[in-house]
């Protein structure tokens, strides 16, 4: 090894502590990169091969019925590939051994054997026989988290009889990757299944002989998806269709469009946070590093070494310390995205995992974190390379510290000499002390925002479980049916009380703005499931006009007071006039209420239910969920404690998972920027403060000199810290504002202590470590050394 | 001048050599216009009063800064005319430099200060061997900060003629140092001027010292005052200052 690489080593080792607080801090940046990014890359390489291999449709429609001799004239659509119609529909399932129900969602598969579109990849066993009319395939999640393998009989209450079902293999499809229950907030596989069978037996069932209610449809290349949405609902329309839509509504693909979404943006939000961190104090550090080596420079030079060589040199310093920084940022990345890829395993059906992050993405990452530390040393290793070998020979020219309007204000003040030490350097250095300063202010805004959405989740809770949604359960009805049966299922065993509920598929308008949503008719003053206003305030459901969300209004661009133009898309399929009577939040979907008998009126007809909320006397649930199942025009039920529960402690997972390493990282860029700040201003005033030592000031006062402007540093960043750390939380909440869901902006005073707390003790912990140095300062030496 | 052609060549000449320092308010002319020339082998004492422009002169020389007006040649190689990609090459194949303050690299032990150099030069000396011939043999594996003032000095002349440079510059190399220690700074640098041949210019404000040069300038403001020739020259030793 040359001698020159000699010393970059040893200097190196010598300044392992700010290089490790450095290259951790880079770590954060280049792990959170190599997750997200490499993660986004990985979901969507293996969502389109999945999609393109198991020919994932691009149009989807549902409709009440319609015969099949329609599908020639959908197929002439111009733009359509192919097309694939179906006969689906829903039930209750009696699985064995367990009280509760499961919903189950039936499919049909074509008698020529395997579907054109949306192909299910046979996981294990075979498909059901397209003669067989008691075969089903079920999807693999489902039968792992119950336990079945083919050749298991579960029971479907199908047509108002309990019908066994043979489990003839297990499959997944590009449909349901993610899958979620009709009503419920997580997957719930236990609980909800998709079946497919053959298509003659389920039409046999759902009385669809002749006949379609699903269709799907993949278009040529560059078709114009627009006009084959339009052409499509003309011709389905007669037959009570819900509009249809294409791949950014359907459902699973939505829920991965917004984990990518999340991905995505904290690939470029949260890396560049770093990254700039990392300059600051690259820059800070080889610029002093150079300053103090001056004299060595000017050697090097007269010696015969090259301005590259001496550059390089500098450069290689901090290629040193990115080298540690990437490296263990590729360690805890990849850590990260293998915990990561376990989480989505766990509610993303992917029948082949390409979860692992590829070779380029490493590439790419390692490079980021490279670049970042060149360009913090680049402009020290310049200067370094400029200082003409004479000059650097000679001492620097004191600091030019010079009498200014601040200074004379200092004077006034009559502060001690310390004091006007701390602050004149600050003065001196407005620039570093600013950009120390707004360091650590990240610091407290990264635990700002961390901190503000476990709040934000709980208002939701609070909101959406406590407030809004208090009924025990939900019965949701294969069709509408009269108000009659509410007396009927308040029969049930330990039924309290009993809300009916209508849901109503329906275009709202707004001159050239739209919204598809479904329009939910509540009793007026429903006591179980209740509208809650942005006060918190009950909110009646009304007869004369319509209530919106929030987002709704704000995408349709309507206050109250507003007509709006509901375009119905069931019964009479009638469009009215209805004034927005209101604006409530709601944190999930895209909430639009009446009141239901108002509904019943617009749609002409007497009073009706698609949905039933419960109150249940817990004493008797388990009677409860033995009649339920048994219940004819069941399509599932939601028990609304057991989502609560799931979503509880899903949140509770991963909220512990991300405050522990939010506080990594905060404390992280504190120590990074505090204890780097403090060694240089030890290094540059070492002299001034081993002077006075010598003088006669105590340990103490020489250290409330060094530490003293840190610290008021680290104080002044708190306020900044929370102004940011509000600024990052309400980013936070557009980003992840979409039509599934919303978060509340929930800033409470707590938050801002904490983090200010855990930055505060993290900034004393770095500047005592410091200090310990300070104490340990051999006088000697240092006045011996000459600078 | 009484010496004629079979004199050893030239090394360095210089003509009309000038250093105007422009700080805005004044000029200083570091340099007021310099001749002189310095033979192959020969060892010249610089002296004259502080800011004379002793160090300017020999910064010029050896390729570290640049004139304001003037030329300087080393043999054939014209330095005024060499960009800074040229001098740092003149530097490292021909020049070896010794300072005031030993300039040693406080991370690097003896030897690798000298390796400093043998990295990079054409043809060095082992790095043990240059400390040997210095006298330190035995202290190639101390760190500076484990060194005497003497030994440091010792070690950067070990460093400068690692390289068999053609010529040596020392700008004070005693000055920080107790005339005994000085002493043996100066029987190393007599020693390789004597066994190598190395041209060899030694600025000090020890005037004592000039009895062991064959050729003493003295500087007053800028310009050579005068220069005179030592018919016999006395080993460091016999100095005393
Ligand atoms: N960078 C500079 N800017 C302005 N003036 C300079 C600079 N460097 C040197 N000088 C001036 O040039 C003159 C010559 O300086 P030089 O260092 O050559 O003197 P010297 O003879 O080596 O003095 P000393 O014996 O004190 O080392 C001095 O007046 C000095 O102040
Ligand atoms: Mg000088």
């Amino acid at each position: 090894m040359r001698a020159l690489e000699k010393k970059l080593f040893r200097d190196f080792l010598r300044l392992w502590a700010q290089g490790l607080a450095i290259a951790l801090v880079l770590a954060c940046g280049v792990s959170i990169f190599l997750m997200s990014f490499g993660m986004f890359t990985a979901l969507t390489d293996t969502r389109a091969a999945y999609y393109e291999r198991n020919r994932f449709a691009d149009v989807f429609a549902t409709l009440r019925r319609a015969p099949k001799s329609l599908a020639p004239q959908i197929a002439a659509i111009e733009g359509v590939f192919a097309i694939e119609t179906r006969v689906t529909g829903s039930a209750i399932l009696d699985l064995p051994g367990k009280l509760q129900g499961a919903v189950g969602q039936f499919i049909s598969v074509p008698v020529s054997g395997e579907p054109h579109l949306n192909v299910p990849l046979l996981r294990s066993g075979r498909y059901p026989d397209p003669q067989a009319s008691g075969e089903v395939m079920v999807n693999e999640p489902f039968a792992q988290a119950n336990g079945y393998v083919p050749g298991d009989v579960i029971h479907a209450n199908l047509n108002g009889s309990l019908r066994p079902l043979t489990i003839t293999g297990t499959a997944l499809s590009p449909e349901f990757i993610y899958t979620i229950g009709p009503g419920d907030m997580m997957p719930d596989n236990e609980g909800f299944g998709i079946l497919w069978m053959s298509e003659p037996a389920l039409a046999a069932a759902f009385d669809m002989a002749g006949a379609f209610n699903d269709v799907g449809l993949q278009l040529t290349r560059g078709a114009n998806v627009d006009q084959v949405l339009d052409a499509l609902d003309d011709l389905l329309d007669p037959y009570g269709a819900q509009g249809a839509h294409d791949r950014a509504m359907q459902q699973s693909n939505a829920f991965i469009d917004g984990e990518l979404k999340q991905l995505q943006s904290m690939a470029y939000v949260l890396p560049p946070v770093f990254f700039g961190i990392t300059v600051f104090l690259v820059n800070m550090v080889i610029g002093r590093i150079v300053a103090l080596e001056r004299s060595e420079i000017g050697l090097l030079k007269a010696l015969g070494y090259s301005d590259m060589e001496i550059s390089l040199h500098y450069l290689a310093l901090a290629g040193l310390i990115a080298l540690v920084g990437v490296a263990a940022g590729f360690a805890v990345g990849t850590w990260l995205s293998r915990a990561l890829a376990v989480l989505y395993a766990g509610f993303f059906n992917f029948p082949y995992l390409i979860f692992s992050v590829s070779a380029d993405v490493y590439i790419i990452s390692g490079a980021l974190g490279l670049g970042t530390a060149m360009a913090g040393a680049i402009r020290s290793a310049l200067s370094a390379a400029r200082l003409p070998p004479a000059v650097a020979m000679s001492p620097p020219a004191p600091p030019n510290y010079k009498h200014s309007l601040f200074d004379r204000f200092l004077t006034l003040l009559r502060l001690t000499q310390p004091t006007m030490m701390i602050l004149r350097n600050i003065a001196r250095w407005p620039l570093r002390a600013g950009l120390t300063a707004l360091g650590i202010a990240l610091a407290v805004a990264v635990l700002v925002a961390s901190s503000f959405f476990e709040d934000a989740l709980g208002e939701m809770i609070e909101t959406s479980f406590y407030k809004s949604n208090r009924q025990d359960a939900m019965l949701i009805l294969t069709r509408e049916v009269p108000e009659s049966a509410i007396e009927e299922i308040r029969r049930l065993p330990g039924v309290l009380q009993v809300e009916g509920v209508q849901f109503h598929g329906a275009v709202l308008k707004n001159g050239h703005r739209e919204k598809r949503v479904a329009i939910e008719g509540r009793p007026e003053m429903a006591d179980l499931a209740r509208i809650v206003g942005d006060k918190g305030q009950v909110v009646a459901a009304p007869k004369n006009g319509i209530l919106l969300s929030e987002r709704l209004a704000w995408q349709l661009d309507v206050g109250p007071g507003d007509l709006l133009e509901v375009e119905f898309l069931t019964g009479l399929r009638e469009t009215h006039q209805i004034p927005v009577a209101g604006v409530i939040t709601s944190y999930i979907g895209l909430a639009a209420y009446m009141e239901i008998g108002a509904l019943d009126a617009l749609m002409r007809r007497s009073a009706r239910l698609g949905m039933a909320n419960l109150s249940l006397d817990e004493a008797q649930k388990d009677e409860f969920h033995a009649e339920v199942k048994n219940l004819p025009g069941l399509a599932g039920t939601v028990m609304l404690g057991d989502t609560l529960a799931s979503f509880e402690e899903t949140i509770e997972q991963n909220i512990t998972i991300s405050t522990i390493i939010y506080m990594a990282v905060a404390v992280l860029i504190t120590v990074g920027v505090t204890y780097n700040s403090a060694r240089i201003q030890l290094s540059e005033r070492a002299r001034d403060l081993a002077s006075l030592r010598i003088l006669g000031f105590t340990r103490s006062e020489v250290s409330y000199i060094l530490i003293g402007e840190t610290a008021l540093l680290a104080l002044l960043a708190q306020p900044l810290g929370w102004l940011l750390g509000a600024g990052l939380a309400t980013a936070m909440v557009a980003g992840f504002e979409s039509d599934l869901y919303s978060i509340p902006l929930v800033l409470n005073r707590g938050t801002f202590a904490w983090s200010s707390v855990v930055v505060l003790i993290a900034a004393a912990v770095s500047a005592l470590l410091v200090r310990r140095r300070l104490d340990n300062l051999n006088l000697i030496e240092v006045m011996k050394t000459r600078e | 001048m009484a010496r004629d052609i079979t004199e050893p060549e030239v090394v360095f000449r210089t003509e009309g050599v000038t250093k105007v320092y422009d700080t805005g308010e004044v000029k200083v002319y570091a340099l007021a216009g310099v001749d002189l020339e310095l033979r192959e082998s020969e060892l010249t004492v610089l002296l004259g009063a502080s800011g004379s422009g002793k160090s300017t002169l020999l910064n010029i020389l050896g390729g570290l800064d640049h004139a304001t007006s003037g030329r300087v040649w080393f043999k054939q190689l014209e330095l005024t005319k060499m960009n800074d990609r040229a001098l740092t090459r003149f530097r490292r194949d021909y020049v070896g430099f010794i300072f005031q303050f030993y300039n040693l690299v406080a991370s690097l032990s003896a030897r690798e200060n000298v390796a400093l150099v043998t990295d990079i030069a054409p043809d060095p000396m082992p790095a043990e061997e240059a400390l040997e011939i210095v006298g330190l043999g035995h202290r190639m594996d101390h760190f500076p900060a484990e060194m005497s003032g003497g030994e440091q000095q010792r070690v950067a002349i070990a460093r400068a003629i690692a390289k068999r440079p053609q010529v040596l510059l020392c700008d004070e190399p005693t000055g920080a140092l107790d005339s005994k220690t000085g002493v043996q700074v100066l029987e190393a640098l007599d020693r390789i001027n004597r066994e190598f041949g190395t041209t060899t210019a030694v600025i000090t404000h020890a005037a004592e010292i000039r009895k062991m040069a064959h050729r003493v300038i003295r500087f007053q403001d800028g310009k050579i005052a005068s220069t005179e020739f030592n018919e016999t020259r006395l080993h460091p030793h016999e100095i005393d200052w």
